[in-house]
C-alpha cells in the first residue's frame, strides 16, 4: 500500500495551519515563496522509485514514519543543548552549535568571526542583509523534479547563514555541530544560504551528530553562491543512528574562476541521500565533488551527484565510495553535463564500492551527458570485494586477518579523505573511519569534536 | 629433542586445479645455510614459496613441513610470519591508503606480541626505520608513501628487503628477486640482504639465473624440475646451469625419472 497520501495529508494540515505556525514569525523575504513551493510538493510529491534520481532509494522507512513533531524542537530540548559541552581539542576551529538545525538561543543576531565574515541564522540575516538575501534565497535550488526541495521551501522556518563579503578571507573551517537531540520524534526542515563573494575564501564543516535514540528525520536545504575568484569548501560528518533519516540537497553555484569542494562522510545512519548539485556558471571554474560512506544492518546510503557544466574551460572531479556490509544498500547516481557552449571541459567521475557480505547490495549509475564536442571526460564504476592478493601480502608480514581487512578497507576510505584541505581534519575524520570500521564508533562516540 | 634442521620438507606433494605441481619434494634447512633454488619455467619454485608462506593457492596432499619441530602447514600466513618466515615477493603489491608506516608499525608489533614483547616506542620504531633505510638504500620519500603505490619495478624489490631488514626473519625465502632488475639495483638488492643476515638467519634463494649467486652465495644449490629436486650440489651447479641451460637436467631427469635423490654434502 502506499504510504504516502497519508504523509501528504499530515503535511498539508501543517500547511493550512501556517498563520499560526510557519508564517509567523518567518521573514517575509522566505514566507513570500511558500505557497507556490507547496503547490509545487503537491504536485510532485514524495519521490518514490520511479523518479529516475530515486530509482535505487526506497523513502518509506523514514517518510512512511508518524513523527510527533515537525517544526523547530521545544524550549526544554535547546536548554538541554545548551548544556553540551563541546572541546575542541587540537582542531582550531570556529564553533557553533545547532541543534536539529535550529539555533538554541534563537534569534540573537549574527556574529562577525575575524577577518569580516557573518555567521547566524537565517532569520537573523534576512533582517540585517535584506537585500543580499533576496539576491540569493531560492535561486540556485532547482524545485523542478524533486518534491522534497518545494517541501522545505514550504516549510523551513530557520537554518544556518554564512556571509563572507568580498575578499574576506577565514583561514580556521567553520565548524557547525548539528546536534540530533529531542525528546519527540521529528520531521524537520532547514534551510541554509552560504553566500561567498569574489575573491573571499571560507571552509564549512558540518557535523551532524546524533545524540538521542528518538526517529528523526531532517529534510536539508543547502545553497550556495560562490562568486568570482572565491574559495570554498564544505566538508558533512553524518554520525546518526539507525532510525535516523537524513536527506539534503546540496546545491552550489559558481562564477568564474572560482574553486569549490564538497565531501560528504556518512559514518552512520538508517536512511541517508546526499544530493549535491554543482553549476560550474562561469569560464575557468573547478569543482570537486566527494563522498565516503560506511554501512551496515539494514542502512541505506544514497549519493546523488550533478554537476552541470554551463561555462566553457572548467574542470571538476566526482570521486565516491562506499564500504558495505550485512544487508545494507548502497546507490550512487551521478551525473556529468556539459552544455552546448561548455567547450575544453575537464569531467571526470569515479564511482567504487567495496561489498563485505553476500547480502549487502549496491547499485550504481554514472551517467554522462554531452553537447559540446572539444571536452575530455571519464567515467567508471566498480563494486567488489577486498584485494585477496593485498589481503595476503598484509598477512604474510604477521598481521592478522581482521586487522589486515580493516587496514585495507581505511586505505579504501583514505583515498577519499585525502582530499580534505585540512590536516587536522583529515587525521581527525581518518581516525573517526577507523573507529567506524573496528566497530568503536556507537551513537554517542563524538563526532570531530570531543563531546561528552 | 630439538631438530638440527630449521626447515624440513618431507615428500611434499602439492597440487593447483587439481593438477599436481609438486610431487614430492624434500628439503633440509639448517640454520645460517643459504640454499638456492634454480629450475625452469614451471617447476614448481613459486608453488614452493606460496606452500611455505601458507597461500591458499594451492593444496597440499601430502608430505610434512615442519619448522623448528612445529608443523607449518597447520599455521595460518601471519602466524608462520611471526614464527619468522618471510617471503620477498615475486611481484610486490601495491595498496594505495594503507602507508608504509603504518604497514610496518603493524606488522612489528603484532610480531612482537607473538613473542610475548611489548610495542616498540614511537622513537624506537623510528629510529629502527631510519636505520634500516639506510642499510638497504631504499629512497626515504619512499617510505612515507603508501605502500609499494607508484613504486618502480626496482624501488618494489627494495622495499621488500627494507621489510625484511625491519622484520628480521629466520628464514628469508627470496622469490625471483632478482628479476627485473638491472645490475646496480641488484648489487643494492643483494648487499642489503647480506648486510641485514644474522649468523643464523638461513636464506632460500628461487631464482632463474646464476647472477645473484654472485652476491648472495650459497652452501646449496637444488635444482628443481618437474615439482621435485632432481639434482643438488654446490655454488658450482649453478655455474654449470648458467653454462649449459636446463636440457641436461631435462634430459636426465626424463630418461630416469625414478632414480633421482637428493644427496647432502
Amino acid at each position: 500500500m502506499d504510504y504516502r497520501p497519508e504523509v501528504i495529508e499530515r503535511l498539508t494540515e501543517l500547511w493550512e495551519g501556517r498563520d499560526k505556525g510557519i508564517l509567523k514569525g518567518s521573514p517575509e523575504l522566505y514566507n513570500r515563496y511558500r505557497a507556490e513551493a507547496f503547490t509545487e510538493f503537491l504536485r510532485l510529491g514524495i519521490p518514490d522509485r520511479k523518479n529516475e534520481a530515486y530509482k535505487y532509494t526506497n523513502l518509506e522507512k523514514s517518510f512512511g514514519y508518524r513523527y510527533e513533531k515537525y517544526f523547530s524542537p521545544r524550549p526544554d530540548d535547546f536548554r538541554e543543548a545548551e548544556r553540551f559541552h563541546c572541546e575542541v581539542e587540537d582542531l582550531d576551529v570556529w564553533n557553533m552549535v545547532l541543534l536539529n538545525g535550529f539555533f538554541p538561543r534563537g534569534d540573537e543576531g549574527l556574529a562577525m568571526l575575524p577577518g569580516g565574515i557573518w555567521v547566524g541564522s537565517m532569520r537573523a540575516a534576512a533582517k540585517q542583509f535584506p537585500s543580499l538575501v533576496e539576491k540569493h534565497y531560492n535561486r540556485y535550488a532547482q524545485n523542478e523534479k524533486d518534491g522534497l526541495v518545494p517541501l522545505n521551501t514550504a516549510l523551513a522556518t530557520d537554518g544556518l547563514f554564512l556571509y563572507a563579503p568580498k575578499n574576506t578571507v577565514y583561514t580556521k573551517p567553520i565548524q557547525i555541530v548539528n546536534l540530533l537531540h529531542t525528546t519527540q520524534d521529528i520531521f524537520s526542515q532547514d534551510r541554509n544560504l552560504v553566500v561567498v563573494e569574489e575573491g573571499a575564501q571560507m571552509s564549512l564543516l558540518v557535523c551532524d551528530h546524533a545524540i538521542s535514540p528518538q526517529h528523526y528525520l531532517t529534510n536539508t536545504v543547502t545553497e550556495v553562491y560562490v562568486g568570482r575568484n572565491a574559495r570554498f569548501e564544505i566538508i558533512r560528518v553524518q554520525n546518526q543512528h539507525n532510525d535516523s533519516g537524513k536527506i539534503t540537497h546540496t546545491f552550489i553555484h559558481q562564477e568564474r574562476d572560482s574553486y569549490a569542494s564538497s565531501n560528504n562522510i556518512t559514518l552512520h545512519g538508517g536512511l541517508v541521500r546526499n544530493a549535491t548539485w554543482h553549476r560550474l556558471n562561469g569560464e575557468n571554474a573547478e569543482t570537486h565533488s566527494y563522498g565516503l560512506f560506511l554501512a551496515d544492518k539494514h542502512q541505506h546510503i544514497a549519493n546523488f551527484v550533478k554537476v552541470d557544466h554551463a561555462a566553457p574551460n572548467c574542470n571538476s572531479t566526482q570521486l565516491f565510495k562506499g564500504v558495505l556490509d550485512e544487508n545494507a544498500t548502497g546507490a550512487f547516481n551521478g551525473r556529468i553535463m556539459v552544455h552546448k557552449d561548455a567547450q575544453k571541459t575537464n569531467a571526470y567521475q569515479s564511482n567504487n564500492n567495496i561489498i563485505l557480505s553476500d547480502t549487502a547490495r549496491m547499485d550504481t549509475k554514472p551517467q554522462l551527458e554531452i553537447y559540446a564536442d572539444d571536452v575530455k571526460c571519464s567515467h567508471g564504476a566498480t563494486v567488489g570485494q577486498l584485494d585477496e592478493n593485498a589481503l595476503f601480502y598484509l598477512r604474510s608480514r604477521g598481521i592478522d586477518a581482521r586487522e589486515a581487512k580493516l587496514m585495507l578497507m581505511f586505505g579504501f576510505a583514505h583515498d577519499v579523505i585525502k582530499n580534505i584541505s585540512i590536516e587536522a581534519l583529515r587525521e581527525r575524520i581518518d581516525h573517526l573511519v577507523l573507529q567506524r570500521l573496528r566497530g568503536e564508533l556507537s551513537r554517542c562516540a563524538s563526532c570531530a569534536i570531543q563531546c561528552n | 629433542m630439538q631438530s638440527e634442521f630449521l626447515l624440513q620438507i618431507k615428500d611434499l606433494k602439492a597440487s593447483i586445479d587439481n593438477k599436481e605441481i609438486l610431487r614430492g619434494l624434500t628439503l633440509e634447512v639448517k640454520p645460517g645455510e643459504i640454499h638456492a633454488i634454480m629450475g625452469p619455467n614451471g617447476s614448481g619454485k613459486s608453488t614452493l614459496a606460496n606452500v611455505l608462506t601458507g597461500r591458499e593457492i594451492a593444496t597440499v596432499t601430502a608430505g610434512t613441513v615442519t619448522f623448528e619441530g612445529k608443523n607449518l602447514l597447520e599455521m595460518s600466513p601471519e602466524d608462520r610470519a611471526r614464527e619468522g618466515i618471510f617471503l620477498s615477493f615475486q611481484y610486490p603489491i601495491e595498496i594505495p591508503g594503507v602507508s608504509m608506516v603504518n604497514f610496518m608499525k603493524t606488522a612489528i608489533n603484532e610480531q612482537r606480541k607473538h613473542r610475548g614483547l611489548e610495542p616498540l616506542s614511537a622513537s624506537e620504531f623510528l629510529r629502527q626505520m631510519r636505520e634500516k633505510k639506510e642499510l638497504v638504500e631504499i629512497d626515504s620519500a619512499l617510505t612515507n608513501r603508501s605502500v609499494n603505490e607508484g613504486f618502480s619495478g626496482g624501488e618494489k624489490k627494495k622495499n621488500e628487503i627494507f621489510q625484511m631488514a625491519m622484520l628480521e626473519p629466520r628464514l628469508a625465502l627470496l622469490d625471483e628477486t632478482d628479476s627485473g632488475l638491472d645490475i646496480d639495483a641488484l648489487r643494492i638488492v643483494a648487499n642489503g640482504v647480506n648486510k641485514i643476515r644474522r649468523p643464523d638467519t638461513s636464506v632460500i634463494v628461487i631464482t632463474h639465473y646464476q647472477r645473484l649467486l654472485d652476491y648472495i652465495v650459497p652452501d646449496y644449490v637444488h635444482v628443481l624440475y618437474d615439482g621435485r629436486i632432481v639434482r643438488s650440489g654446490g655454488p658450482e651447479l649453478a655455474l654449470k646451469l648458467e653454462e649449459r641451460g636446463y636440457d641436461w637436467i631435462r634430459k636426465e631427469a626424463d630418461v630416469s625419472e625414478e632414480t633421482w635423490t637428493t644427496d647432502r654434502k
